[in-house]
């Protein structure tokens, strides 16, 4: 059980959103991570450094808010092992087949009005809510 | 190094920090909050769709008055996808990167900044992204070479 939190929620997603309207301004790029990360496993010339510094600074933002604000941030670990493993296959093959996950279609594309990523968005949140009922509702949880 | 390859790579660390805090503030970073969120049959958290819709917002407006200047700041040219067609492909992609995101909640962005919080499975997690990434891309040279 998880409580609703509107106003954090609006908050946070107006910084995702600042750092993706950023990123654009500054160095004229989509804030999609699955393409950063997967950019920067093919070392290409010229784009490597970015992407190594956006990511190192996605890693050590949850260091720096602690410093920053003197809060732990605590998260349900996800299990079982084997369970992480797979869903990080299938999300891995899932964002090269489909060219982007949440941030890159879900966040920028539809902000571009981009019916190739609205019709993504459409598409994994549906899976996702089946994935979830299907787990929870039919399995009664992973185990 | 030139001015502006310093400069971009310094900017880009700062705006990763930015993602970082916004899903960390907005909870996206806690695979439960995301889990509960797409349980829409069970007891429903309806906050990611805010931070969706937040997100979506700014980057609207924001990515129309950047768009209207000729170039980024420290870059030539805008780099914004061009395909605007919908294909099998796609849908495959996104269906995929649906379940895996439900199956325990997690998906690249906070997968990584979760890595600053020292969590093993998370860290487990983003290896097999990286694998994933590119066990696609030998399968897609292999059938190219065919």
């Amino acid at each position: 059980m998880t409580e609703f939190t509107p106003i954090s929620a609006l908050i946070g997603g107006g910084l995702i959103g600042l750092a993706a309207v950023l990123l654009m301004l500054l160095n004229g790029r989509i804030a999609g991570i699955s393409g950063i990360l997967g950019g920067l496993l093919r070392f290409d010339k010229g784009e490597f450094g970015w992407r190594a510094a956006f990511i190192a600074g996605l890693i050590v933002g949850p260091v720096v808010y602690m410093r920053m604000t003197g809060t732990q941030i605590s998260i349900t670990t996800p299990e079982p092992g084997w369970a992480v493993i797979l869903a990080g296959l299938i999300v891995g093959v899932g964002t090269q087949i489909g060219n982007g996950c949440t941030s890159g279609h879900g966040v920028c594309g539809i902000a571009r009005l981009s019916g190739r990523s609205i019709a993504a968005t459409v598409t994994f949140l549906l899976t996702g809510v089946l994935t979830v009922t299907f787990v929870r509702h039919g399995l009664g949880g992973l185990a | 190094m030139t001015n502006s390859a310093l400069f971009r790579v310094v900017s880009a660390f700062v705006v990763g920090l930015i993602f970082s805090f916004g899903l960390i503030v907005s909870q996206m970073i806690d695979p439960l909050k995301v889990l509960n969120f797409l349980d829409i049959f069970g007891n429903w958290d309806p906050s990611l769709a805010l931070v969706l819709i937040s997100a979506i917002i700014v980057t609207l407006i924001g990515y129309k008055l950047v768009l209207s200047r000729q170039t980024p700041i420290f870059e030539d040219l805008f780099r914004v996808p061009g395909s605007s067609e919908i294909d099998l492909k796609l849908l495959v992609g996104a269906a995929l990167f649906g379940i895996g995101w439900g199956l325990i909640g997690l998906c690249p962005g906070p997968a990584l900044a979760g890595i600053g919080l020292v969590i093993p499975q998370i860290f487990l997690f983003v290896v097999a992204v990286i694998i994933g990434i590119n066990a696609y891309r030998i399968v897609l040279n292999w059938g190219q070479k065919l």
